[in-house]
């Protein structure tokens, strides 16, 4: 066969899931020749990227008569993504490691493989859709058709480049669809859960696995107190606090109180009530511009400062350094340091950035 | 268009050897412990097979013990002889480059309260013999050694290890599932006490194989059953399995010599098409004697595991070191005791040539190895 008889060649991110399993599928009836990639990257013990979903990824691939490789990466993952999260609560922040497992893993990583496999994109069963700018010419990144299961704020670090190589063909379907054309196709894992939204905290106990990353590194025992410098109490570590907690505080009292600061240095946890949790904009750092140019002007648009959230009103002021400030117009309850805060138009993500700080 | 170059995994079955088996399967369906005509015919199929592969390894047929392989050959060796109940604990002596099948049957002798040496190797992969001199004790009761090594194809040598083991009376294993088929080898005039092969790593089919051992040599079955293999191994035989790797003994017998003559110079030829052409490469256990049909090589700044699949993409199979469960490629453990950092194990490539392999082939993987190897470095480098 000649080059030219050959078809293209792509590379699709094959979690074992559902998603990716039809996104693969819809490759191959669109003709392309497509190769399942798995990415090893926690290991036996978790419940996503593990050695069992890289088998149901390969059922899957027989199924499609496609060839199938896993990509191991286990120890990257440990030390850019595990020991990172871990890291980031020792910090006093509220780490979401997701966006640095797409970012890098899944598309930085992946496309490098795709390389050395001579293929020219990678596809994967995010939902999320990406355009060209009928203008500009430059690749867009849009918020998936079916909003329930949108997945641009884990994107809001693709770069130009890598917009040019990817292709995410599930963003104009809705999860239910997709689910049916699996069972059409008889794919194994047509009715497999959702996976969690950190795959290797499996349990959703964020404090334990902290604990068991960084067993070395743990700060012990501090005091909570009040936005007045009052000592309420105190707590077990500052690890099992995330700005905007009202829950096991363990200070008992009437008054609704909800954790406003986490003091690393200190090893304080401050607490105050629901006024104080809100803030009126935020810092943030190593912001991306999916358009590969910083605004030279203030922006207005959403802003969603957490996965899930809807959305708040926002100007964002570029610094020149990097970050950005953002100030919402009205208060915005539950700014964490560590989460990323994701800038939408419309259906549009101009971009995001890392939150450092909030101000009331 | 497919190029196999990864025949110390696995061959591919001799149209020869398969149309034995199919003429087996088809019409010889009696039990050889029968007495009847069907029983008879069937016996004597097993029999013709027995010695065949005694005349290739020049040993007595009644030497040859079935198995399903050179794993229940080596732990046959290993658990059925020291676990005899008259023998108490004493010390084996065996290498750190074994493979797992005498690996794990020496951790299981060593929780029954063995004392095991295994002995360390050089950089090129060869045990000093000194050091095997030294290691055997009052009470070593057995040496068991890998004669060619499956990742990188060094060889020990059996004839001093044979002579050093005789002289202190201990009693000698060798696993010799790569060497056989590829090197001729004479039980006649080596003092070697058992000896493990496989078919499938010479053309025969997979889960047949036999340790060659002194019927005189009480052990304990692994297998226990009927009185199939005088006892030694109980349950009907794999007749179709064992004929079949009588033809591949068959075969091997008469085509050794231009078998070796042919791998090594296709090897060689692979070799040289490397060093010459791609910068940054050494060849494991360089300076060691080896066998004709392996090459393993050392691709600097590149994960073998990503050559290994962009390879295969462009049709071309070989192996990075030992076959692994998907996505736990450890850094192989006979290039660790080689002295070789886990990054260099990880870079490190087998390529083995076999039946089938021309220079056609060779040339065609070598220039997919000029374009492949510097993607790697660039895409998975730093």
């Amino acid at each position: 066969m000649s080059d030219a008889e050959r078809s293209e060649r792509v590379v699709v991110a094959m979690s074992g899931g559902v998603d990716s399993s039809v996104a693969a599928a819809l490759m191959v009836e669109a003709g392309y020749e497509v190769i399942g990639v798995t990415l090893n990257l926690a290991g036996g013990a978790s419940r996503c990227c593990s050695l069992e979903d890289a088998d149901d990824a390969r059922r899957v691939a027989e199924r499609l008569g496609i060839r199938f490789y896993v990509a191991n990466y286990r120890e990257r993952f440990d030390t850019e993504v595990k020991q990172a999260f871990a890291d980031a609560y020792l910090a006093g922040r509220t780490p979401i490691p997701c966006v640095t497992c797409n970012s890098r893993f899944k598309f930085e990583y992946l496309l490098d493989r795709a390389k050395v496999f001579g293929a020219g994109s990678v596809v994967s069963g995010h939902y999320a859709r990406i355009d060209t700018d009928p203008i500009s010419k430059r690749r867009r990144l849009l918020r998936a058709a079916d909003p329930q299961k949108d997945q641009t704020y884990f994107l809001f670090e693709l770069t130009q480049q890598q917009l040019q190589a990817l292709w995410f063909p599930l963003g104009d379907m809705k999860k239910s669809e997709v689910r049916e054309y699996a069972r059409r196709l008889g794919l194994a894992t047509a009715e497999k859960p959702e996976s969690q939204e950190i795959c290797f905290v499996p349990d959703g106990d964020y404090a334990a696995a902290v604990e068991r990353i960084r067993p070395d590194r743990l700060p012990g025992p501090g005091e909570i107190r009040d936005t007045h410098g009052r000592r309420l109490g105190t707590h077990a570590g500052i690890h099992r606090f995330t700005v905007g907690q009202r829950r096991g505080l363990g200070i008992g009292g009437g008054d609704k109180r909800y954790v406003t600061e986490i003091d690393a240095d200190r090893n304080l946890v401050i607490v105050g009530d629901r006024q104080a949790v809100m803030a009126k904009g935020a810092r943030l750092e190593r912001v991306n511009w999916i358009s590969g140019e910083t605004p030279d002007a203030p922006v207005r648009a959403s802003v969603r400062v957490r996965y899930r959230h809807e959305g708040a009103a926002a100007t964002i002021e570029p610094d020149g350094l990097g970050g950005a400030v953002v100030r919402f117009n009205e208060p915005v309850s539950a700014v964490s340091p560590g989460q990323a805060v994701v800038f939408d138009v419309g259906e549009e993500v101009l971009g995001g950035g890392w939150i450092v700080g909030s101000f009331r | 268009m497919r190029i196999y170059l990864d025949h110390n995994a696995t061959t591919p079955v001799r149209s020869e050897v398969a149309d034995a088996m199919d003429r087996v399967l088809r019409e010889v369906h009696g039990n050889p412990s029968s007495t009847h005509s069907e029983g008879s015919a069937a016996r004597e199929a097993l029999e013709t097979a027995r010695s065949r592969v005694a005349l290739l390894l020049g040993t007595r047929p009644d030497r040859v013990l079935f198995t399903a392989g050179a794993t229940e050959a080596n732990n046959t060796a290993l658990l059925g002889l020291l676990r005899r109940r008259e023998q108490a604990p004493g010390h084996v002596v065996s290498t750190q480059v074994e493979h797992p099948s005498v690996e794990a049957a020496l951790q299981v002798l060593e929780s029954t309260g063995w004392r095991v040496t295994r002995l360390p190797v050089d950089s090129d992969g060869v045990v000093a013999l000194t050091a095997l001199a030294d290691a055997l004790c009052d009470d070593t009761a057995l040496v068991s050694v890998l004669w060619a090594n499956n990742e990188t194809g060094v060889l020990q040598d059996l004839e001093a290890w044979s002579a050093i083991v005789r002289e202190h009376g201990a009693l000698l294993h060798v696993d010799a599932t790569q060497g056989i088929g590829k090197l001729p080898i004479d039980l006649g005039s080596l003092s070697i006490d058992l000896l493990s092969l496989s078919a499938h790593k010479f053309n025969g089919p997979k889960g047949v194989g036999c340790l060659v051992v002194d019927p005189e040599l009480g052990f304990e079955p692994i297998l226990h059953g009927g009185p199939q293999e005088k006892g030694r191994r109980g349950g009907t035989e794999n007749l179709a399995g064992i004929v079949g790797l009588g033809v591949a003994c068959d075969l091997a017998d008469k085509e050794l010599d231009q078998r070796s003559l042919r791998y090594s110079m296709l090897r060689d030829r692979l070799w040289e098409g490397i060093r010459t052409r791609i910068d940054g490469v050494k060849r494991n256990g360089s300076t060691a004697a080896l066998l004709p049909n392996t090459l393993n090589v050392e691709f600097e700044d590149t994960a073998g595991e990503v050559l290994l699949q962009a390879l295969d993409l462009e049709g071309v199979a070989a192996s990075a070191g030992a076959a692994c469960h998907s996505g736990s490629i450890e850094p192989s453990h006979v290039l660790t005791a080689m002295g070789r950092t886990p990054e260099s194990a990880r870079g490190s490539l087998r390529l083995s040539v076999g039946f089938g392999t021309d220079e056609e082939q060779i040339d065609f993987v070598l220039d997919r190895l000029c374009e492949l190897v510097p993607r790697v470095r660039e895409a998975e480098g730093a």
